[in-house]
């Protein structure tokens, strides 16, 4: 296994939510709880789960974006969680992130030029015909044209917003980029030209991702190892092709079920999660799944499955993986 | 572009035609006439065979068709005749003279607000449920229950009266322009930092901030070239209609600090059914605010490259 360039240890974020009552009760929801990650040089981690179950938050937390409650982050052998703002500067150089919402994400009222320019520009940088080549040659890295430089974001397709999006966090050279949800805001044919230009880029500039998806067929197709998470928590991780092909925790096996098979005579109806995710306001006892698995057992409603090995380089949180 | 300025001019004229011609409808629909109003005023009769004269020297004998059309003939070459109530100065020389101290309370009154305003409403965005903050609010709040001329009489009292430190009216030089500015800039200061406030909070929740976060810049170039710009368009929104409203003048605030400017004219003309100062004031004020309008228009295009000028089919 590479050196692990990002580790987070026990990682933990908490929103305080205060109820809409005179009483102002505070509730605490643990959006992620406890994570411990590894995303080695150059390698891709994916991490998939349903909406909500806290894939963003974390990829927010990592980034410093939201403050973490507890736990560690260490980037490069260093804890960047409780560096300031100064301090984590240059650690933001090499940990670049693409948004979901190629369009939200992108100032409107700046040129793609300043777009990627910005970060790079400190005061008494090279004169302008000096920073544009550099960005005309990550235009075209990306699939775009320099000519594109003068326009604004939302003068482009979807596809080619991401594409700008992807340039940008590429300008600082990072070493590890976070991918959140970076193709669900597309269309199906776009997915696949922004899933091979993120691979491709990947080579070439040895970056390591973490890649962040709701779909676990496309996260298997991207990454090395998985990570799935439900309510907050990891509850199964290891190599993608095993995790595909023998999913030990029956949320991993419902995510599988979900993802669509072209083929109808190939099509089998198992047991499948029903029902919606408790909100992680109201976490019930015990394994969090089981009110949806359609293995629960008594022992499941009495005692919380703790993350344990089932496998070389494989881990579970399901009493009976 | 240009056919985008053109198009809307000419809209801009046929608003002026339509209020120019609702305001002489029902102007002239209220019962009674100028002279009736003075009459009541000086509480004496004015006979018959006067009245008649008047009626005759100023046109009114005519049918009021034929009147809006003399009127508008005169109009467009920006005569309005002679004020009925100020029978010595026409209405041009009216608006020469006075104008001027209006425009000039209006410009204060905004360079002021805005100054005040939108400093309180970004530093309340940059620090939410901070003291500045709550003190924003507080601001906003006395704005928002004190009316100007009761604020005035109370300034008036404490500066002049109490402490005897600024004149109580008049407007002779920056010492007589403190409390009338200060009157006049209690609601423009209300919109502005609230608008300011909740657009820049807007902004601070937007995609883009997130990433200018991720690419590591700086607190201060966030705030400016990525929070403040965006939250500029909203502002340009209702900056454009209060800077019209303000250079039109204040009836309160310039009857309090005797002021001679156009503000006192514009509620006066009504009581004394001046009719060519009404139609004046009011196709002057349709005509500034309308600007106003198309000026913030044309500044969003200006503002937001997202927004492009054109005709529409």
């Amino acid at each position: 296994m590479p050196d692990a360039l990002l580790r987070t240890v026990e990682l933990t974020k908490s929103f305080t939510a205060r109820r809409a009552s005179l009483a102002g009760k505070k509730v605490k929801n643990l959006a992620v709880d406890r994570v411990s990650l590894t995303v080695g040089e150059g390698e891709t981690l994916g991490l998939v789960g349903e909406s909500g179950c806290g894939k963003s938050t974390l990829a927010l937390t990592i980034m410093r974006l939201h403050e973490p409650t507890a736990g560690r982050i260490i980037f490069a052998g260093r804890d960047i969680n409780g560096l300031g703002e100064a301090a984590l500067k240059p650690v933001r150089r090499q940990m670049q992130m693409v948004f979901q919402d190629p369009l939200a994400s992108l100032d409107p009222r700046l040129t793609v030029e300043q777009i990627i320019c910005e970060p790079l520009d400190s005061p008494g940088a090279g004169a302008r015909p000096v920073r544009r080549a550099p960005v005309a040659r990550l235009l075209e890295r990306v699939g775009l044209a320099a000519s594109d430089m003068g326009r604004y974001p939302n003068e482009f397709s979807g596809g080619q917003q991401q594409r700008i999006g992807i340039a940008r966090a590429l300008a600082l050279r990072p070493r590890l980029l976070i991918c959140d949800e970076p193709v669900s805001a597309l269309d199906v044919s776009v997915q696949a030209q922004i899933l091979n230009l993120l691979r491709d880029l990947q080579d070439e500039f040895g970056l390591a991702y973490l890649f962040i998806s709701h779909n676990i067929a496309v996260t298997a197709h991207m990454s090395r190892r998985i990570g799935v998470m439900y309510l907050g928590r990891v509850v199964e991780e290891g190599p993608a092709r095993e995790i595909i092909t023998a999913p030990r925790h029956p949320y991993t096996r419902a995510l599988l079920a979900a993802v669509p098979e072209p083929d109808p005579s190939r099509r089998e109806v198992g047991p499948v999660a029903e029902g919606d995710a408790a909100g992680v306001a109201g976490r019930p006892t015990g394994c969090a799944f089981r009110a949806r698995c359609p293995a629960a057992a008594e022992r499941c409603a009495a005692e919380e499955p703790r993350l344990r090995p089932v496998a070389e380089g494989r881990v579970a949180a399901c009493h009976f993986a | 572009m240009a056919r985008y300025l053109l198009s809307r001019i000419v809209g801009l004229l046929g608003v002026l035609l339509v209020v120019s011609f609702i305001t002489f409808g029902l102007m002239h629909a209220v019962p009674g006439g100028p002279f009736d109003s003075r009459a009541l005023e000086r509480q004496q009769m004015i006979p018959e065979q006067i009245k008649r004269q008047l009626n005759l020297k100023y046109g009114l004998d005519e049918p009021v068709w034929r009147q809006y059309l003399l009127f508008m003939r005169n109009a467009v070459r920006l005569d309005f005749g002679y004020s009925l109530a100020f029978p010595s100065r026409t209405v041009v020389q009216i608006f020469k003279e006075q104008w001027p101290y209006s425009v000039q309370l209006g410009l204060l009154t905004l360079a002021f607000s805005v100054v005040v305003g939108i400093g309180l409403g970004i530093a309340s965005a940059v620090r939410p449920d901070s003291w500045v903050d709550h003190f924003g609010t507080g601001v906003s709040v006395f704005c928002l229950v004190m009316p100007s001329f009761v604020f005035a009489i109370l300034l008036q009292f404490f500066f002049s009266a109490q402490l005897g430190w600024l004149p109580t009216g008049g407007w002779d030089g920056p010492r007589h322009w403190i409390m009338p500015v200060l009157a006049n800039s209690l609601a423009p200061i209300l919109v502005l930092q609230r608008y300011t406030r909740s657009s820049m909070r807007d902004a601070m929740r937007a995609g883009y901030v997130r990433t200018a976060r991720a690419k590591g810049l700086s607190r201060g170039r966030i705030m400016f070239v990525h929070v403040f710009k965006n939250a500029l368009t909203p502002l340009l929104t209702v900056g454009g209609p209060l800077a019209a409203g303000l250079v039109v003048g204040s009836f309160f605030v310039e009857s309090i600090f005797r002021i001679p400017g156009i503000g006192f004219y514009f509620v006066s003309a009504i009581g004394q059914r001046d009719y060519p100062m009404i139609m004046a004031t009011t196709v002057v004020w349709t005509a500034i605010i309308s600007g106003a309008y198309l000026a913030t228009d044309l500044l969003y295009a200006l503002a937001d490259p997202r927004v492009t000028l054109v005709k529409e089919k």
